[in-house]
């Protein structure tokens, strides 16, 4: 009786010491799968590897693990852990497993969680049940993922559209305070401003509406993008653009000027404020302070060649011209130090003579990866002019 | 004897693999990449009958639909900046989606708006299917929606894209998938490896827009398959293994339609049309018409005639001999899509929706019949057993004779 209790004990230990040790080596081997997939490196090595990686994990179940291993990781790295997961997903329906509701919502709203697994993981859900967006939706105005503000947005909008006008402004300033799309910021501020509210789209967005420019510079033939005028090299050497200065333009000498837009979407319309110098080039500057050392998004607009600066380092370069211009045409990311930033744009126009290349203009703002305003310190204050500073 | 047993088995596999391909719709424009769905008998009486099902797609797409064996896929993108990339099968005889795969754009997604991010066209070997996107994602599946590789082309090569969008279709051939990439700031052409999803070759390519997909030269007895790259330079010829030029035309093409091949000769969107026979690693002009210039759809060749659509929905029938323009018939509304000839007859779907059947006769052409499908259809479509295949901003249509 004593040994058979013995060994029904010993029998239960060496149970749960293997189930223990299979249940540990199975989470090893998804730690594992999901650490091989965020090493992946563009250029298509290590593929093969990937696919066993992903083999693994599709019959293991990991939803949630998967999902938190979209978190710091490269785009790359992203879609191969979300085709992780919808094998995950389809392995799991097809053997009829009911998904983790609950914990896929707890997922949704972590928001340290990357943006872009949060809303495959409420996708997933609302496959299932609808009702899950009138659950969630309303709570994710200001929410790190611009696909879950958008929603958001969208349902305020619908709301203050169908309310009187006195009750339908507050719910449309609410809808923009979450707002990080153009479309929908038009649509809220014409209703607002039909409504007699003032609307500053330009700071909503984070637009820089004071530059200083000087131009133009030869861009006879295009050559004058791959010409380093001095601008540019004094840019370069981290030296302050100084306004006394006179250079050797295009057309004769020239020296910087204080410009200013007062367009919504923060155009500096150079054909217009300035002049449409037929294959020149212009260089506009201005200053961000920023209270921190800050990684964000520098946004651009423009139909123009352009090369940008920031603080002395060029960050990107485009030789294209005239292939259309949009808000947030490119998106450039930028480490800014605390305390002042030099930022440096140089725009070239060439001698296209159709009418449609004859725009001579750039909008640039500065963001966070939700399209979210990044504004400068002491925004509330006068507006410098004669530097060029965006305060 | 035993060898007269074993050549007849292998001709009897190459045969079935080879009628089994033939029935496939592999890439655009089709397997040769010239618009012919070669033995397929198509509806020439369209009607609401002949519409066998009509799947609803997430998303836009210009892109066309590939058919292979009996599932028809598709790419489309979808939400606000167009970032987020779909890859749909669907079956072929019921409309019923198999699997739907979901990626994240890693490219630039800008595009003018009457394009989208899923504006090229998909390709296939059989084996995996190749989606290919505006943002330069390249991304290979298998034929259960696996992830066999992604290649961020885009994110490779930041700056070349276009901000009207990028448009090129890739084609494989042999083991080698082949794009184009090409745009004002930076262009390049590049065969990566069908199954690793390694690039095996780069080129560099003239530094303009380019929105022309690549070509196929099939193999001859001396001359393996070439793939042929158009740009407003001209068509150069390029070995898909290792990216070796083997030939340049050089007096400038199209940037829009591409060239077609069909029976050894190359039609090439040039200076109107150019017509030239290639011979290993040169090539003999034949003849060029000012008066057959193709607009946005890409010529179609077969039967000695070779079919052009202008930018006011003229279709155009040339000689293939001697370049001369034969007739033309003025249908209605703009096309974007590339119409295809099956059966004797050319199927062409305008930019509004209304697919129009034409009968090529001998001076002039007659529209057979036609439908409305009130959906604006952009891409080029696909044919396959006797099924119609196109896709609108909303749905995957499947034409065909009622059962």
């Amino acid at each position: 009786m004593l040994a058979d209790c013995v060994y029904r004990r010993v029998l239960l230990s060496a149970i749960l010491v293997f189930t223990f040790t299979s249940e540990r080596s199975r989470a090893d081997d998804v730690a594992d799968s999901i650490k091989l997939l965020q090493s992946i490196e563009p250029g298509g090595k290590g593929t093969g590897v990937a696919r066993k990686a992903v083999d693994s994990l599709a019959s293991s179940g990991a939803m949630l693990s998967v999902l938190k291993g979209f978190k710091g990781s490269s785009p790359l790295a992203v879609n191969w852990l979300r085709n992780a997961f919808e094998e995950i997903v389809t392995a799991e329906k097809a053997a009829s497993k009911p998904l983790p509701v609950e914990e896929l919502k707890g997922f949704i709203a972590d928001r340290s969680e990357s943006p872009i697994a949060r809303r495959l993981a409420y996708e997933t859900l609302r496959d299932q049940d609808a009702a899950i967006e009138a659950e969630l939706i309303p709570d994710m105005l200001l929410d790190p993922s611009p696909e879950f503000r958008r929603d958001a947005v969208a349902k305020l909008i619908n709301e203050a559209s169908a309310a009187e006008a006195a009750a339908a402004t507050p719910i449309y300033q609410k809808a923009m305070s979450g707002a990080v799309h153009e479309d929908q910021v038009k649509q809220i501020a014409e209703a607002l401003r039909k409504n007699g509210e003032t609307v500053n789209i330009q700071k909503h967005f984070g637009f820089l509406s004071q530059w200083m420019v000087i131009g133009p510079f030869d861009n006879k033939e295009e050559k004058g993008f791959a010409v380093a005028y001095t601008p540019e090299t004094t840019a370069a050497e981290g030296k302050p653009l100084d306004p006394a200065v006179e250079y050797d333009g295009q057309l004769g000498k020239v020296k910087w000027q204080a410009v200013v837009t007062e367009d919504d979407y923060g155009v500096l319309d150079i054909a217009k404020q300035i002049e449409n110098y037929k294959g020149s080039l212009m260089y506009a500057s201005t200053s961000w302070k920023s209270d921190r050392d800050q990684n964000v998004e520098v946004r651009l607009g423009t139909p123009n060649a352009w090369k940008l600066w920031v603080n002395g380092k060029l960050v990107f370069e485009r030789e294209e011209y005239h292939r259309s211009s949009a808000m947030d045409q490119y998106k450039v990311p930028v480490s800014l130090k605390a305390g002042e930033n030099i930022l440096l744009l140089k725009v070239c126009q060439n001698e296209q003579t159709q009418d449609w290349a004859q725009k001579y203009q750039f909008q640039l703002r500065v963001c966070d990866s939700t399209g979210s305003a990044v504004l400068p310190v002491s925004t509330t204050a006068k507006n410098d002019v004669s530097s060029g500073e965006n305060r | 004897m035993k060898r007269i047993i074993l050549g007849t088995s292998v001709l009897a596999a190459l045969a079935a693999c080879d009628s089994s391909f033939g029935a496939d719709w592999r890439q655009f424009r089709g397997n040769a990449a010239n618009s012919v769905a070669v033995g397929e008998s198509l509806p020439t009486e369209l009607s609401g009958e002949t519409i066998a099902w009509k799947t609803p797609l997430p998303g836009r797409g210009l892109s066309g639909p590939i058919i292979v064996g009996d599932k028809v896929f598709v790419s489309s993108s979808s939400g606000y900046g167009q970032d987020r990339l779909h890859v749909v099968c669907v079956n072929a005889d019921s409309g019923e989606q198999v699997w739907q795969r979901q990626f994240d754009a890693t490219g630039r997604t800008m595009t003018h708006d009457k394009m989208c991010n899923a504006t090229p066209t998909m390709a296939s070997d059989g084996e995996r299917v190749y989606a290919f996107f505006s943002s330069n994602d390249l991304i290979c599946l298998d034929m259960q929606g696996k992830l066999q590789w992604f290649r961020g082309l885009g994110s490779e090569f930041p700056n070349a894209s276009n901000s009207l969008g990028m448009s090129s279709s890739p084609v494989v051939i042999g083991s080698t998938v082949v794009v184009q990439v090409e745009s004002d700031a930076e262009a390049f052409a590049c065969g990566v490896d069908t199954v690793s999803g390694e690039t095996k070759w780069q080129i560099e390519r003239p530094r303009a827009a380019n929105w022309t997909s690549p070509s196929v030269l099939p193999a001859t007895n001396d001359q393996p398959a070439l793939a042929l790259l158009q740009s407003s330079k001209g068509l150069t010829a390029v070995d898909p293994e290792t990216g070796k030029i083997v030939w340049n035309f050089e007096k400038g093409a199209s940037t829009i339609p591409s060239a077609t091949v069909s029976d050894g000769a190359i039609v090439i969107p040039s200076n109107g049309l150019t017509a030239i026979r290639p011979s290993g690693e040169k090539f003999e002009e034949l003849w060029n018409s000012a008066g057959l210039s193709p607009a946005t759809p890409s010529p179609v060749v077969i039967d000695g005639m070779a079919y052009v659509m202008n930018n006011a929905g003229v279709l155009s029938a040339g000689n293939t001999s001697t370049g001369e323009r034969v007739w033309q018939l003025r249908l209605k509304g703009s096309f974007s899509s590339t119409p295809i000839a099956a059966g004797g007859y050319i199927y062409a779907f305008n930019e509004s929706g209304t697919a129009f059947v034409v009968k090529p006769e001998a001076d002039k052409g007659v529209v057979i019949s036609e439908l409305d499908l009130a959906e604006t259809i952009l891409c080029s479509p696909g044919a396959s057993n006797g099924g119609l295949y196109v896709r609108s901003d909303q749905h995957l249509i499947k034409l065909a004779n009622p059962k």
